[in-house]
């Protein structure tokens, strides 16, 4: 939807400083260098990590632990060489294709059914919304542990561990409470008057919802599909706890089949594994920070 | 302009029109009989959009949780039925000294990595609270380790870095600080993870620096006028006015930190290893339930972390009028 709309722009305005003379301005960023320069400094601190395992990826082995230089001097593909090989007799791409399949059906459940919660709770007075309102909101605070175990039995007893079932089913009946509550908020910033106009034109809840809320709420829509994949794509205990055969695998379960085998550690194909699996989410990260950073404020949503 | 209702209107138009309707229809005239059948339809729209969740809260979460507590109070191990043993897990919890090593580790965690944290979130955000060019970056690249924090890789990379004789022990030793390898070490091994924790401060960072926007630039000019140095601007006008949001910070940091997993699991080879120094109290949870198929045992583990983080919460609560100021209530604070 373009900004044209007589809309109040929702979610957080950026507000755009004032234009102000080019000497003033130039003051301003000579006053402004040393936060430049600590910001910088931090940041080299921060994303060393990042960067530290770039350079590992194409060490030698023995060279990774041990050696303080970031970067190789003689860089070797060996490491992304053996892991053609696979692990464990599995192809790499099996892992990233069960990724993918989780991730996305993940994102779409998601989407459909936390935004018709939303939906819901922001737009349709019904009795009882209060209550359930309340229960959604404390379910953002329940640790999870407490549902794991009967969840697991039942899907256990329904033979369901060891297919994506138990991973996904939640997407599509709206578990995740943090995305209900953060389209809440945003819808809730949509003024009122638009459905009443389109309910005086005849129409329903559900067009109202098809055709001008959910529209209107692409930018929480971006900022949940980006955090559902993210999730999903590291998502680590649901898949371990729940997938049997390797074949079945997302990524982050593929690499703990590396971390398994500690006594004799290939380094190496450990850290350019580490790199494939951080790719798509840093990839994905640079594609939308804008949103992702946006979207974080508001909801007080947690990476 | 008229239209049917099955006319196909693009969401875009749809949406302008209706606005443009807002101001100049008729106000609805409605019955008692047409406002009482009004509500009936409101009703069943609001369940019918509402029934994924409503069937989700049913058999996601509340049914759960009580067969949770069901279990709790048996013995269970999937393959024969459960055994009703009263307290018995509860009481065995108590005498179990690997459990309380799990909480005493992840309390230690909790109540060192949350206020680092949040210290480098805040400080970070005060550095970047003005606007300025390249701001956006800033914050985008600050951000980025709370998005890939709690993945395998990461865990792998931070194993990695805080072993003995690599990247962190050798730095610390030009330093003259001569730890060794933190990953082995028994006294340290929970400071890779807390080093892990506060490395992903960006998080609540973009939070203090939404609530960092919130504080009116005139108090700060007020206060400079007044004679306030920087450390006084900040006691006096910035603390009080984002309480809130230090607040919000702080609860969700505590929660989330009980249950960290994935990190732990990583770093200390899925076992909480060396010597149970990182046997944090989700991978104890874990190893009974999933390792050891002690169902009864676990979901009473997990009661009891639900009951820990409830009784945090409340005391949060409790705590924040002390502390915390919300608008309306004498901003300037004391």
């Amino acid at each position: 939807m373009s900004r044209t709309e007589p809309v109040e722009p929702v979610g957080p305005a950026r507000p755009r400083p004032p234009r102000v003379p080019a000497s003033a301005r130039r003051r301003r960023t000579a006053r402004s260098l040393l936060p430049h320069l600590l910001s910088v400094a931090l940041l080299v601190v921060v994303l060393y990590p990042v960067v530290w395992v770039i350079g590992a990826s194409f060490k030698p082995g023995q060279d990774i632990v041990g050696s303080l230089e970031l970067f190789p001097t003689e860089p070797i593909t060996g490491n992304f060489r053996r892991l053609t090989e696979g692990i464990a007799d599995i192809p790499l791409s099996t892992f990233f294709v069960n990724s993918l399949i989780l991730a996305v059906g993940s994102v779409g459940g998601v989407l459909f059914s936390c935004s018709l919660a939303a939906y819901a709770f922001a737009r349709i007075r019904f009795a009882g919304r209060a209550v359930m309102f309340g229960l959604m909101i404390s379910t953002l605070l329940l640790p999870v542990h407490v549902l794991l175990i009967p969840q697991y039995i039942v899907f256990q007893k329904l033979e369901l561990v060891d297919t994506y079932v138990p991973l996904l089913l939640g997407k599509y009946l709206a578990v995740d409470a943090f995305f209900v509550f953060l389209m809440v908020q945003f819808m809730r910033g949509l003024p009122r008057e638009l459905d009443e106009a389109a309910r005086l034109d005849g129409c329903g809840h559900p067009r109202i919802f098809w055709s001008i809320v959910l529209p209107l709420c692409r930018p929480a829509l971006i900022t949940s599909t980006i955090f559902t994949f993210i999730w999903t794509w590291n998502d680590f205990m649901g898949p371990l706890i729940y997938l049997n055969d390797p074949q079945k695998y997302p990524v982050a379960l593929g690499m703990k089949l590396f971390i398994d085998q500690d006594t004799l550690a290939d380094y190496g194909g450990m850290m350019a594994m580490s790199l494939l699996a951080l790719l798509p989410v840093l990839l994905f990260f640079l594609a939308f920070q804008r949103f992702l950073v946006e979207g974080a404020t508001t909801s007080g949503l947690k990476g | 302009m008229t239209h049917t209702k099955t006319s196909p209107l693009p969401p875009g138009s749809a949406a302008r029109r209706a606005f443009r309707r807002a101001g100049t229809g008729p106000p609805p005239v409605a019955t008692a009989g047409e406002a009482r059948r009004r509500g009936r339809r409101e009703n069943l729209a609001g369940y019918l959009f509402l029934s994924p969740w409503i069937l989700g809260m049913l058999l996601l979460t509340l049914g759960p949780m009580l067969a949770s507590l069901y279990l709790s109070f048996t013995e269970y191990d999937l393959f024969n039925a459960p055994r009703w043993t009263g307290f018995d897990n509860y009481r065995a919890m108590f005498e179990d000294p690997r459990w309380a090593t799990s909480v005493g580790v992840t309390l230690q965690y909790v109540l060192i990595a949350t206020p680092l944290k949040l210290a480098a979130a805040l400080g970070v955000a005060l550095l970047l609270a003005r606007p300025r060019r390249g701001l956006g970056f800033y914050r985008s690249a600050f951000y980025a380790p709370s998005l890939i924090g709690a993945s395998v890789s990461i865990g792998i990379v931070w194993r990695a870095i805080f072993q003995d004789e690599a990247v962190v022990d050798r730095s610390l030793r030009l330093f003259g600080a001569d730890i060794g390898g933190w990953v082995g070490d028994p006294d340290w091994a929970i400071y890779t993870l807390v080093a892990l924790a506060v490395w992903q401060f960006g998080a609540p960072m973009v939070i203090f620096l939404a609530g960092l926007k919130q504080v009116p630039r005139e108090l700060y000019e007020a206060a400079e006028v007044d004679g306030a140095g920087a450390w006084r601007r900040f006691r006096s006008v910035t603390l009080p006015l984002i309480s809130p949001v230090l607040f919000f910070n702080l609860l969700l940091e505590t929660i989330h930190s009980f249950q960290v997993f994935t990190s732990a699991y990583v770093v200390s080879n899925g076992r909480g290893g060396p010597a149970d120094s990182t046997l944090f109290y989700t991978l104890y949870l874990y190893e009974k339930g999933f390792r050891e198929f002690r169902m009864g045992y676990a979901s009473a583990m997990a009661w009891m972390l639900m009951l820990g983080v409830g009784l945090v919460t409340f005391v949060l609560f409790r705590t924040q009028r002390g502390w915390v100021h919300y608008e309306g209530e004498g901003a300037g604070g004391r």
